[in-house]
């Protein structure tokens, strides 16, 4: 049986919101009878796209992360459903039966994703389902991935053998695989939310003025041991970037022509060193 | 061959005649059982109107009484009107559903038609005759889920909107099929790019249902409480008091009789007509169309603009470059294919397009930034805030203080003049006055060498990055993006924003501008599209007949048929003076004109001799609150007690529609026919198009019935200039949908595809041309010393000093490093001086008032709003994380303000903060990023809501217009020009309470 799936791709996404305002204009004041009641028009984020900086000066970065209900196929959330309110259906999408799940409020925070709404006027637990009322009307794909301009959402609806092969040729991770919850939402590019950087610029004297050290070799050690290493760009700037967060002592190690110094670290969350001088 | 005598021609027509006048009630009542609308009309009003000749040989009456048409074939007794027509030959070609326009005007014009009586009638009868001509048109297509689906186009794309039961559903983005043409593809480094086959909206267009079905859309007029305009009309009271709900005919009556009292009571000019900018979509009903058509025609002060979004080209680079027509901005023909295949480095100097959009451009070109990542071109982004660009592209980012862009661009110029890494050839060749300006570089005249050094104490950035920046621009081939699309927003709009705007033009010119891979843009603009194929952009003044004060002359007004309308009034107040004008009398400013360079030069002065002073004020469309800089003096303008009546003809009960006497309700063009293409503005933005990946021409339908009472701008327009015994005149009689027609025959679209295809399907997409008939690449054709052969009439014949098309609009022809306009105009002018030059900023970090306020305000172009057009309303936009935030049930606007500022102001993530100067002060949400520089704060303008906590106008605004806080000042005295982007503010948390 094929499977609908989710693709996000972190390095694509702008924070543009279409996706998020997509899914506002197709459920607030819409009912579709047997799948969903109407969404409240503010409060709810059934896409909801969390920021995050990194690092700080001219070399910090951000990255978004589009979240959404995960369609997981080990859903806690259908289990703590009684009579029948969330169901899984044969495709893959996780379903909110809004007359059976009227007054389940519990459902809310069975979600570990935090993507249940309580909807408090019509007393129903509500989410995103995927757009199924339009798939199973002939539309090819949900209405995020459809006006996603930036190559960030994309939709696969495959046999899962054939996504776990995809998955694992291409990267990519589910949200929290600790839970164990088989999300059928994958990220891609994930360390540009969940992992950290190291950057800095360095810089030497030429005849009395500043000037970048071009191409210089970097090198992170970590334990006595390289682990990466670049060279400097245009600007002697260098970013080592999806390291784990708080893992703890690092060396930078730069030589700049003939001589070579040794920056120690210890890593929390992404650092700009600032700049690293060598004289001339 | 025989020759038919006149006599047997006459007695055919009549014959025709008579027989088209008995057909016309049976056809109305078809039309009326067939359509609901054509049954409204007919029930609207009860009246018998005659047609006849003047010589009374042919006459037919017909009676409307309840919905109900009675006719005779001969004089009425007392007709409250009779339609006049002076020969039977003339009323056939008037009369037949397939006739001339371009007869029916004629016959206008020669009184060869007219009419006696009450207009309204006249008006009327004609709406019911071109209604009855659509009542069998079939348009939108049927959906699998009981939806029809319309289509319709706005700021940010073409949309498809499914509606169910008179309620829309959703609006989505276009999928295009194989009936539509196919895409382009781009062949570079051995890549094939072609663009996906759909179309992209903005996140404002996205959102859009919410605006339409608004809890603050005003569904009927509206009189504020305690206006009587026979008694009290109590001014102070504007913007304080409430409104009373009021009838169309009262509403129209009223607005009416205050045009006529004035005009009498004060002569000329006492009208003023301001509007904001773009709250529509589409070619008729657009606030340069229906809007000019009606104020031409009763005669009207306008507010002439400003060059608000690139005042720093329009004022300073027009001056060494020419591009005149394009308001001194830059083309951009050919610009992807010549990137994508040759350019090695792109520099986003304060250009954002992925939050600007390329203004109407939705998100087109992240596509084809993601192909330059994809080839791995390098960028740099220059920009006090780390922009959206910044973040989805990557690259270097170099953060300037606000204002001092202009000593970052000479520094650079100083290292490639020191290391001799500029195009000699074309300096020597392509420009002139370049040794002069070296030697003020260099500090041979002034004694400052503008070194990457001098440059830090301004800008702040590492000279070491700029000697950097400057040497790998030169050895790589870079396109230069200064500004949004490039040429628009950012730093043209701050105080030093003319010297920076000439400086891009400087460097762009140092390079070599034109060589393969080297040229403007951001691949923001330069798509492979058809430019000849003709369709009208919104700037070409649809059906205003305004051929002084829009694009039509260019090519619309031969196109399309229609009467000429000409404002008789010679007196404009600026814009950004109307609080002066209206408060103390006077004003004066510079004027926008994009004829010539020389225009700007010319002064124009309010009260222009012998014009009344502005006594009513009739404001439309979008808010100038929030919009226009200082805006707290709009709030206390409304309060003067010499402007006798305001009037208000907005969507939203927001902004200034609140500081109104009467208000009346237009709908959205959701609402209401029209015609336009997508991100389209001819006029002075000539083939903006090219910015989308396909040339997207949408008949708009009317895809739900306007909300409660709320009408059309055209039909309240015509309702009001009916009362005035002009509605045939404004009209046409050509009903909204038979404007669309008349519009759609004057292109070429029906070459491609039938009216009644369009009017189903609502869209069709111009093929683009095969690569052998792309357009050439802008300045290839100067760079290589031959005749311009870009397809635009610019500029203007006369302004060539050579041959046509040879060489630029300067003097010269060439591109001046020192400006012969200039030095022909003012050359001692301190503040402008004829070569661009580093001058303090007049509100910056070395101005006496930086003491007091010592964070540097920017506030770009909003990017989930167009103008106030989305924002607030209760829209979706609000429940953006990065556009409001709600706090204590109010959604609040957003300042962006460095940790290190936040910390020595003892300011945490989401506290609410005052942000503050002496013109007023704005609650605001604070969000604590990395990603604005230390000592500048970022807010964007454009907020809808002004919601002043006490007195409007002198109490601080929690809805978020952060332009109560920037300088009305004009970037220089000789202009009429706005420096939003300088302002000194100082920022302190918010502790008080604030009554509900």
């Amino acid at each position: 049986m094929k499977k609908w799936n989710l693709i996000v791709d972190v390095a694509n996404c702008s924070n543009c919101n279409n996706c998020a305002m997509a899914v506002k204009d197709e459920y607030e004041g819409n009912v579709f009878p047997g799948y969903s009641l109407p969404q409240p028009r503010h409060g709810h984020h059934w896409v909801n796209i969390l920021s995050r900086e990194r690092g700080s000066g001219s070399l910090m970065d951000a990255a978004y992360l589009p979240t959404t209900c995960n369609q997981c196929d080990d859903a806690p959330c259908v289990a703590a459903a009684t009579n029948g309110a969330l169901y899984k259906r044969p495709d893959g999408i996780v379903m909110i039966d809004p007359a059976r799940s009227k007054g389940q409020k519990q459902l809310v925070d069975a979600c570990p994703y935090g993507h249940i709404w309580w909807n408090e006027e019509l007393s129903v637990p509500q989410k995103y389902s995927f757009d199924a009322h339009l798939l199973d009307k002939g539309w090819k794909e949900p209405r995020i991935s459809q006006v996603c301009a930036s190559g960030c959402l994309s939709v696969v609806k495959c046999e899962d053998e054939e996504m776990l092969a995809k998955a694992k040729a291409e990267q990519l991770e589910g949200l929290r695989p600790e839970l164990g919850t088989k999300p059928r939402v994958w990220y891609k590019n994930l360390y540009r939310f969940t992992k950290e950087h190291i950057a800095s610029s360095v810089a030497t004297v030429i005849g009395g003025l500043e000037e970048a050290c071009v191409e210089a070799e970097v090198k992170l050690v970590r334990q006595g041991s390289v682990v990466a290493e670049q060279a400097t760009n245009c600007f002697g700037d260098f970013k080592f970037d999806g390291l784990e967060p708080d893992s703890g002592e690092y060396a930078v190690r730069i030589k700049w022509r003939t001589i070579e110094k040794e920056f120690p670290l210890v890593l929390q969350k992404s650092v700009n060193l600032g700049v690293l001088r060598f004289e001339s | 061959m025989a020759i038919i005598k006149p006599n047997v021609v006459e007695r055919l027509a009549a014959l025709e005649l008579r027989i088209i006048l008995a057909c016309m009630a049976p056809f109305f009542r078809v039309a009326a059982r067939r359509s609901e609308s054509m049954r409204k009309m007919l029930a609207q009003m009860d009246f018998t109107i005659e047609i006849r000749l003047v010589d009374k040989s042919i006459a037919r009456w017909f009676a409307f009484q309840g919905g109900v048409i009675r006719t005779g074939s001969d004089m009425a007794e007392k007709p409250d009107a009779t339609l006049l027509i002076d020969s039977a030959r003339d009323a056939v070609k008037l009369f037949v559903p397939w006739r001339s326009y371009m007869d029916m005007i004629h016959l206008m014009k020669n009184f060869r038609t007219d009419f006696e009586g009450d207009d309204r009638y006249v008006t009327h009868f004609m709406d019911i005759a071109g209604e009855a001509q659509f009542a069998f048109s079939k348009f939108g297509i049927s959906r699998k889920d009981g939806c029809t689906r319309y289509v319709n186009n706005t700021n940010g794309g073409a949309v498809n909107v499914d509606v169910k039961d008179g309620k829309i559903v959703r609006i989505s983005n276009l999928e295009l099929t194989d009936e539509d043409a196919p895409a382009w593809t781009i062949e570079a480094r051995g890549k094939k790019f072609t663009p996906p086959r759909r179309t992209s909206v903005a996140s404002f267009t996205q959102a859009l249902k919410s605006t339409i079905y608004s809890k603050d859309r005003l569904l009927y007029p509206m009189k504020r409480v305690d206006f009587d305009p026979n008694g009290e009309r109590n001014p102070q009271y504007r913007g304080v008091s409430g409104y009373e709900r009021i009838s169309w005919d009262e509403a129209l009556d009223l607005v009416a009789g205050e045009i006529k009292r004035v005009k009498r009571e004060h002569g000329p000019g006492a009208i003023l007509n301001s509007t904001g900018s773009h709250h529509t979509w589409g070619n008729l009903g657009y606030y340069l169309s229906a809007r000019n058509r009606f104020f031409n025609i009763i005669g009207t002060t306008y507010a002439a603009h400003n060059p608000d979004s690139w005042e720093g080209w329009y004022w300073g680079a027009m001056h060494h470059w020419g591009n005149s027509v394009r308001l001194g901005m830059p083309d951009g023909y050919g610009t992807v294919e010549d990137c994508l295949k040759h350019c090695e480095m792109i520099v986003f100097w304060s250009s954002d397009p992925e939050a600007t959009h390329g203004v109407y451009s939705a998100q087109e070109g992240t596509i084809r930034r993601q192909w330059a990542k994809e080839l791995g071109i390098k960028f740099v982004h220059i920009d006090p805030f780390y922009n959206h660009t910044a973040q989805f592209m990557g690259g270097k980012w170099l953060a300037p203080r606000p204002d001092t862009g202009n000593a970052l661009a000479l520094a650079i110029a100083y290292v490639w003049m020191t290391e001799g890494t500029y195009d000699k050839w074309f300096v020597a060749n392509r420009t002139t006055g370049f040794e002069e300006w070296q030697d003020y570089v260099l500090g041979k005249e002034d004694g400052v060498p503008k070194t990457p050094e001098w440059q830090e104490g301004e800008s702040a950035i590492p000279a070491r990055d700029v000697r950097s920046l400057a040497r790998e621009w030169a050895k790589r081939k870079t396109y230069l993006a200064p500004g949004g699309r490039a040429g628009f927003g950012g730093a043209c709009r701050n105080a030093t924003g003319i010297e920076w705007a000439r400086s891009m033009v400087y460097l762009a010119a140092m390079q070599g501008i034109g060589k393969p891979g080297v040229n403007i843009g951001n691949l923001e603009i330069g798509s492979p599209l058809d430019t000849r194929f003709y369709f009208p952009g919104y700037a070409e003044g649809g059906l205003s007949g305004d051929l002084h004060g829009t694009g039509e002359a260019q090519h619309l007004y031969q196109r399309m048929p229609h009467v000429v309308t000409m404002n008789t009034v010679q007196q404009t107040v600026p814009r950004l003076r109307i609080p002066e004008a209206i408060m103390n009398g006077e004003a004066a400013g510079h004027v926008m004109d994009g004829r010539t360079i020389e225009a700007q030069f010319k002064e124009a002065h309010f009260p222009a001799p012998g014009y009344s002073k502005i006594k009513m004020y009739y404001k439309y469309g979008g808010s100038h609150l929030s919009t226009m800089v200082d805006s707290n003096r709009f709030a206390r303008m409304y309060q003067h007690e010499g402007l006798e009546f305001v009037v208000n003809q907005s969507i939203w009960f927001e902004g200034e529609a609140k500081f109104a006497d009467v208000i009346l309700p237009a709908c959205t063009n959701f609402e209401r026919w029209d015609i336009g293409e997508t991100c389209s503005a001819s006029g002075y933005s000539t083939h903006s198009f090219l910015s989308n990946n396909y040339r997207v021409i949408t008949l708009q339908h009317k895809c739900i019935e306007p909300l409660g009472e709320s009408k059309s701008d055209f039909e309240i327009f015509k309702q009001l200039a009916s009362r005035l015994g002009m509605g045939a005149y404004f009209s046409e009689g050509t009903t909204e949908l038979g404007w669309c027609k008349r519009l759609f025959d004057s292109t070429d679209l029906k070459q491609h595809i039938s009216w009644k295809q369009i009017l189903k399907k609502g869209y069709f997409v111009v093929p683009a041309p095969p690569v052998e008939k792309r357009d050439p690449v802008s300045w290839r054709w100067f760079y290589d010393g031959r005749p311009k052969d870009l397809p635009e009439v610019a500029p203007l014949p006369s302004d060539y000093a050579g041959k046509w098309r040879e060489g630029l609009q300067t003097q010269s022809g060439k591109i001046e490093f020192v400006s012969s306009s200039l030095v022909r105009f003012a050359p001692d002018d301190p503040e402008r001086p004829t070569m661009s030059r580093y001058i303090p900023s007049w509100e910056g970090h070395r101005s006496e008032a930086y003491k007091r306020f010592p964070l540097q305000l920017i506030s770009p172009h909003a990017r989930h709003t167009f103008h106030t057009m989305t924002d607030g309303k209760d829209s979706y936009v609000n429940d953006i994380a990065d556009h409001r935030v709600l706090i204590d049930g109010w959604y609040y606007w957003i300042v962006r303000i460095h940790p290190e500022d936040a910390a020595k102001r003892d300011i945490r993530n989401n506290d609410l903060v005052e942000m503050h100067n002496d013109r007023g002060s704005v609650i605001l949400a604070a969000q604590v990023t990395e990603r604005i520089a230390q000592g500048t704060v970022h807010s964007y303008e454009s907020s809808a809501n002004y919601s002043p906590i006490g007195e409007p106008g002198r109490s601080p605004d929690r809805g978020g217009c952060v332009n109560v806080l920037t300088p009305s000042r004009s970037i220089i005295k000789r202009s009429h020009s706005m420096a939003a982007n300088s302002c000194l503010v100082e920022i302190r948390r918010w502790q008080e309470e604030i009554k509900a």
